[in-house]
């Protein structure tokens, strides 16, 4: 989504009630950030949007970016964002062989989330990845940890939901993801 | 109302957010600093703002631990890579510095009006400054207008209202020591005067 660095377009107020749709949006999307939510989207500050190329709209507080849509596809939160509440996002991981791949702006493949080194859904119940064993559903945004690192890597829609990777092992999982080190982690909101 | 005072706030069992410290060098977490063209200078950066996180990264034990779940066709194709990154990366540097070496800012002044001056600075992109920043900056600064305009060569400068020549050349001087004084111009455009 993001490969190429740009420069941020017209920066305009978003209204309360806008803000309080968007708020609801998160929480829906998200339903395991409601109790950080006032830090996250404090209802008193000023939300901004950022238009910024390929019609994706960015929502930031300040010079912070917290939230990224792309037209109507589903609001997704900013790697930063990610890294400070990693617990209220679902996850997923990658092997360590796959990272290089997703930092240079690749579509993320199957084979990187079910080789040993992977996580999905399902798996040993007191890691972050294990989702209660629930399988993520092809559409959902999922945020992408990476195989001995501590952050994400990745956020993301999923092409393929968790249960038929698992059966495929093969295909891809994200593309156009928002990685560390694109466009929109680059760009410079001062 | 008074017993509101004894009523125990909510439980709540919020995690702080984390705090996550990006690399100086290349923005990414240091975890990450490996996989860009950077590397060293990433690591002496942590070396001096981190020691401890760079303890961590980068102690033979962290990097053994690093290859090991790799195959060795895989540690190949990753060493590979990592190379060509900062053949790549070492390249552009040196193509930078030596536009650094040969570019001129020119800040000329300009006579609007008897005795109005406009100053115009172009060129700063070549030492990597932003003009929207710096636009913005001189205008604070010297509590005038300023703003980024298009040139007739359809490149962009900065045009600053009044004459500001001097406190321009000082400010840049100051605040960019990687810029020569040698490189930045001061020029004077008079030719609404002569043709007068
Ligand atoms: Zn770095």
């Amino acid at each position: 989504m993001f490969k190429k660095e740009f420069s941020p377009g017209a920066k305009s107020k978003v209204k309360s009630s806008a803000q309080r749709a968007i708020r609801a949006k998160v929480i829906e999307t998200y339903p395991l950030i409601e109790p950080y939510i006032d830090e996250v989207l404090p209802k008193k500050e000023q939300l901004d949007l950022v238009k910024i190329p390929d019609r994706v709209s960015l929502y930031c507080n300040g010079g912070t970016p917290l939230f990224w849509q792309h037209m109507d596809d589903p609001i997704v939160p900013h790697l930063q964002l990610v890294h400070k509440y990693p617990w209220c996002f679902t996850r997923v991981r990658i092997d360590r062989g796959g990272i290089r791949f997703v930092l240079s702006g690749a579509t993320l493949m199957v084979p990187g989330l079910t080789s040993p080194g992977g996580r999905l859904p399902g798996g040993e119940e007191s890691e972050e990845w294990a989702n209660g064993g629930k399988e993520i559903e092809a559409g959902d945004v999922v945020v992408v940890d990476a195989e001995g690192k501590e952050n994400a890597c990745l956020v993301g829609v999923l092409k393929m939901g968790t249960k038929e990777m698992k059966e495929k092992k093969k295909g891809p999982a994200i593309e156009n993801g928002h990685y560390v080190g694109d466009g929109l982690w680059k760009l410079d909101l001062s | 109302m008074a017993d509101t005072e004894n009523t125990p706030a909510p439980a709540t069992d919020l995690k702080p957010a984390r705090k996550v410290v990006y690399c100086g060098v290349c923005t990414l977490p240091p975890e990450y600093c490996e996989y860009g063209g950077t590397v060293k200078k990433c690591q002496d950066w942590l070396e001096d703002h981190n020691p401890t996180l760079y303890a961590q990264l980068y102690s033979a034990d962290a990097a053994a631990q690093n290859l090991s779940t790799l195959s060795v066709d895989a540690q190949k194709r990753a060493e590979k890579d990592a190379q060509k990154k900062a053949a790549k990366a070492s390249a552009q540097e040196a193509r930078e510095s030596e536009k650094r070496a040969t570019s001129k800012i020119i800040i000329k002044r300009v006579e609007r009006n008897k005795r109005k001056y406009v100053t115009e600075i172009s060129g700063l992109e070549a030492f990597g400054l932003e003009l929207k920043k710096v636009a913005k900056e001189f205008g604070k600064k010297f509590a005038t207008g300023s703003s980024v305009t298009k040139t007739a060569a359809g490149g962009e400068e900065i045009t600053v209202q009044g004459d500001v020549s001097d406190d321009v050349f000082d400010w840049l001087t100051e605040k960019y020591e990687e810029i020569p004084e040698e490189n930045i111009e001061l020029v004077e455009d008079k030719k609404k005067k002569s043709a007068a």
